[in-house]
């Protein structure tokens, strides 16, 4: 199955380079759909625990290449295919307002078909050379398809930030396989299971805090997030939607591959894993809730859902220290439907986000204002998916975050007082996360969709044709469908969930949530009878005397849509609330005549950890390295003597080095 | 089912009960304890004034929003009895059906496009927001305590048995009626009785709601004290009494309850706006007191 995916691949980046602009989007849909009918298939039968592998010889360099699709793959390759689908059948709409960049349009679609393949390619190749490849062109793909619009200055700035930050966690990554390759002489990824057997706890430890950091990058966890908000309002929706739902997954399956070939001490590392994961989560929310622009306040809680989805990873760990099965399996299966209901409605959010763009020309909050009237159906989709990511029922976000209630509440009970103690701090923050992602969610959606409009657009507002809106409808039927009958979604992740906890817990623990959370569809279905119900009691009651009026404005009666709340004023107190936490500059010119002038007042968010851990040190290292600007001074016949220089010094220090071996012989013989 | 019953029929009384409190604490002669039903019972069947700028979401959250709280009450046990819906984490769903419900009236009071009410939106959102931990580790507690996991179980298997325990239990019951002071937005967080805009929370998100749809609203509110003096009246509804003794229990509770809110509500002044976050949060550091405590009653702490 390997070869026709790559011969369609290959193929087809050749066709959208050569055809006319018109063509490009289909032929790139035809190969992702055909990419993910292929991949599909393996998946749907891994996941059934069938696994399925095919081995390549790959030279001598390479050696052997396995390619192998276990459940844990299987089931990342569906939740990947399906937003790469969304993704592409929305992003064609949303290209086509870019008629006139037919070569950015090429590489574009280009990167994308490319994308779809390297990611499938993380998810089978188990060499870790062949793997460190395909991530790095994986790395770059994703760096053309932000910079799609690369005019714009902040674009290609956010882009190559990107690039960077990367690059530093390949070098980790670079730094694992390596270490392993040295000690056992070989790429497969069966070596660091074996290598890890033998190894002491402090050389596993180490190494999987490589791997960590290095998949951690890619996730976006605390404090390793920084280009996470630069790229994603940086890029084209449906590319942020994919990265957010997708790329930043890898780094999630990552980490749990890792898990399973390094068998270190568990519960350690279910406790770094988690107070990390509970830090993102709330430190994500808390950056979201001050954001104004639609965009980066998304990005804002892609780190927050990372978090949620580390948490449930620690907790599985931490489960599988304490030798709690209960709490292994709600820990695990949460993470992974997170993982899935996350790639849902963030994905939807950006779409959304993006048909809002090219409405209105604005990503900023406090300029929009009243959409909803004028397209129903993107505030309906876009008010979903925002109940989706605050866990409220009846909706998936729900589901998994129950899921990892449920382990929190399973570990209180564990004999240990300190894990005790952390979980009732986890449950404390993962609340909290929830309580302001529904603060920031009514913000964003007050705000954009409801009241009246805040200020002109340059071109009258309309919503979508339906080819725009279909991949969007797509999406939000998987989100009601894990909300009303999530046992049978549960029922599917047990697979990749027995990698961790074994068997034996899926057939105790897994039936009893499989259980439980058939009465969670119940409680489900029984709000939404008594929902129906009650509206129907209204229509019958309630009488038909119906009158509009303007908005009551306790005696004022000539309101301007300035006159509204707006998004800053509605999260002022919690401002005021986290300021010690936040970083927020503001600007303010004050008034000082006795006529009135006019003023202003400007606050810029910033994230103090990035002003910490990026900017410091690269302020530092900038002044060090201004020491030797002098030798960059556009003279050639410096240059020309800097090689010399290093010749001699290449030849010379060897020959050194040997003269001194020989005189300290001769000592020695003395 | 009996629980469910019962709620509502309390429910009937509960607004009726504070009014009259406070009336005889102030020394008003006061309308009777129906007054407030037969209000509500004349807003249901009037019509309603719609603003032009609001849209669908308005129309849909009030009724979706009793709807919440109508499914949450049937969660709560009653002693022996558990609630219609019963399974473990129960309480889980139980806290996030009641935060739909705020979804829903806060993004209903943006909608309005007003400048006043998007502040009691606001406040709305930090406040409960900063209530919801202190019942998280209040049910953790007693998860712990019982080693159960659903309303039901850990109502069911709780026994007093240490003064430690007293104490724990005695706190958790200040604790929840706080927490119902909160969620009602009653006195010390919010004055439902001021006349001035600027100072309301939950009076302000509703100011454009009329009809049927306020109707619900109001009575809402009553059935949402009815609900947590249900769930306090659970720590005194012990296993194997006879259910006469049980519904008394249940009804002395909940009048109880209703007296002492309508005592806070005469005796007490509303807190300034920004203090308000400080006394909200101190709640989560009393149930975390409560959860050392369940701690020490184990001999886990070592």
């Amino acid at each position: 199955m390997t070869l026709p995916i790559l011969s369609l691949t290959l193929l087809s980046i050749v066709l959208v380079s050569l055809v006319k602009e018109v063509w490009k989007g289909y032929i790139t849909l035809f190969a992702v759909l055909g990419n993910t009918v292929l991949s599909s298939y393996i998946a749907v039968i891994a996941l059934k625990g069938h696994n399925y592998e095919e081995i390549f010889y790959g030279g001598p360099v390479f050696g052997e290449i396995p390619v192998r699709v276990d459940a844990l793959g299987a089931w990342f390759i569906l939740l990947m295919n399906f937003t790469t689908l969304t993704g592409i059948l929305y992003g064609r709409k949303y290209l086509s307002h870019y008629k006139n960049h037919p070569p950015n349009i090429t590489i574009h679609y280009s990167s994308y078909i490319a994308i779809h393949l390297t990611m499938l390619g993380i998810y089978a190749v188990q060499n870790s050379l062949v793997f460190l490849c395909v991530w790095e062109l994986m790395a770059i793909c994703s760096f053309f398809l932000i910079v799609f619009e690369h005019e714009k200055v902040k674009t290609i700035k956010a882009g190559i930030n990107f690039l960077v930050q990367a690059h530093i966690g390949i070098v980790f990554l670079m730094l694992g396989f390596i270490y392993v390759h040295a000690h056992t002489g070989s790429f497969d990824f069966a070596a660091i299971n074996l290598y890890s057997v033998t190894a002491g706890n402090a050389v596993n430890f180490i190494l999987f805090l490589c791997f960590f950091i290095g998949f951690a990058t890619k996730a976006g966890f605390v404090p390793f997030h920084t280009w996470l908000p630069y790229a994603h309002p940086a890029a084209p929706a449906h590319v942020s939607g994919m990265m957010s739902g997708v790329i930043i997954k890898l780094g999630i399956f990552g980490i749990l591959k890792m898990l399973l070939l390094i068998k270190g001490n568990y519960l350690l590392l279910g406790y770094i894993i988690l107070i990390l994961s509970v830090i993102s989560g709330l430190y994500g929310v808390m950056l979201a809730i001050v954001q104004h622009n639609v965009k980066k306040l998304l990005a804002y809680h892609s780190i927050e859902n990372i978090g949620i989805i580390g948490i449930g990873i620690g907790l599985g760990c931490i489960g599988l220290g304490l030798n709690n099965s209960g709490l292994a399996f709600a820990g695990f299966a949460g993470a992974l439907l997170h993982t899935l209901n996350h790639s849902l409605f963030k994905s939807l959010l950006f779409y959304v986000s993006g048909t809002v763009y090219q409405a209105t020309h604005t990503m900023n909050i406090e300029k929009l204002g009243g959409l909803i009237k004028k397209m129903p159906q993107s505030a309906t989709l876009f008010l979903v998916a925002s109940m989706a990511i605050c866990g409220l029922p009846p909706f998936n976000g729900f589901i998994s975050e129950f899921l990892i209630f449920s382990g929190l509440f399973h570990g209180i009970n564990s004999s240990y007082m300190s894990s005790s103690l952390l979980m009732i701090f986890s449950i404390v923050g993962l609340v909290t996360i929830g309580g302001l992602a529904i603060l920031c969610f009514t913000k964003a959606f007050g705000i954009i969709f409801l009241g009246t409009q805040r200020s002109v657009y340059p071109h009258p507002v309309q919503e979508v044709e339906f080819s725009s809106l279909f991949p969007k409808y797509m999406v939000v039927i998987l989100i009601v469908l894990i909300g009303v009958v999530p046992q049978f979604f549960l029922g599917i992740i047990s697979t990749p969930v027995s990698l961790f906890t074994g068997e034996i817990a899926i057939n105790t623990q897994g039936m009893e949530f499989i259980s439980i959370l058939q009465s969670v569809s119940v409680a489900v279905w029984g709000f939404i009878l008594l929902t129906l119900i009650l509206f129907g009691i209204r229509k019958w009651i309630s009488s038909k005397i119906i009158a509009t009026s303007p908005t009551w404005g306790c005696g004022y009666v000539a309101p301007n849509p300035k006159l509204q709340y707006t998004a800053n004023s509605f999260v002022r107190s919690y401002r005021k609330l986290a300021k010690p936490l936040l970083m927020i500059n503001k600007k303010e010119t004050e008034i000082k005549s006795v006529f009135p002038e006019p003023v202003h007042v400007h606050t810029n968010p910033y994230d103090k950890i990035e002003a910490i851990f990026i900017d410091l040190p690269i302020k530092n290292l900038k002044r060090f390295m201004q020491r030797f600007r002098f030798l960059q001074n556009g003279n050639p016949q410096f240059y020309i003597l800097y090689g010399v220089i290093f010749i001699l010094l290449a030849i010379g220090i060897p020959l050194l080095a040997d003269a001194v071996n020989y005189i300290t012989g001769l000592l020695k013989q003395m | 089912m009996i629980s469910f019953s019962l709620i509502i029929i309390s429910s009937l009384f509960f607004s009726g009960i504070i009014i009259r409190t406070k009336c005889i604490f102030s020394g008003r002669k006061g309308p009777g304890i129906f007054q407030p039903i037969k209000d509500i019972r004349k807003l249901l069947r009037k019509g309603s004034v719609y603003s032009d700028t609001s849209s669908f979401i308005f129309k849909i959250a009030p009724t979706l929003y009793f709807s919440t709280l109508l499914t949450a009450t049937l969660f709560i046990p009653f002693g022996d009895e558990p609630g219609l819906i019963s399974f473990k984490g129960d309480f889980v769903f139980f806290a996030y059906l009641l935060a739909l419900g705020k979804f829903f009236m806060i993004i209903s009071s943006l909608d309005t496009g007003s400048s006043f009410e998007g502040m009691g939106a606001s406040r709305e959102a930090l406040y409960s927001m900063l209530v919801e931990p202190a019942f998280f580790i209040l049910m953790g507690s007693f998860a712990l305590l019982t080693g159960h996991l659903s309303f039901y179980e850990i109502f069911s298997h709780l026994h007093f048995g240490s003064y430690i325990s007293y104490a724990v239990g005695a706190l958790a019951a200040f604790v929840f009626v706080i927490i119902a002071m909160i969620e009602n937005s009653r006195m010390p967080i919010d004055d439902p009785k001021t006349h001035l805009e600027l100072t309301m929370i939950h009076e302000v998100m509703i100011l454009d709601n009329s009809g049927f749809d306020l109707g619900l609203i109001l009575y809402g509110s009553s059935l949402k004290f009815a609900m947590y003096g249900a769930i306090i009246s659970n720590f005194f509804l012990t296993r194997g009494k006879e259910w006469f003794f049980s519904v008394l229990i249940f009804a002395g509770i909940q009048l109880l309850l209703a007296v002492i809110i309508g005592a806070i509500e005469s005796f007490m002044a509303r807190f300034r706006m920004n203090h308000n976050p400080q006394f909200i949060f101190s709640l989560t550091s009393i149930s975390l007191l409560i959860f050392l405590g369940v701690l020490l009653i184990l001999g886990k702490i070592v």
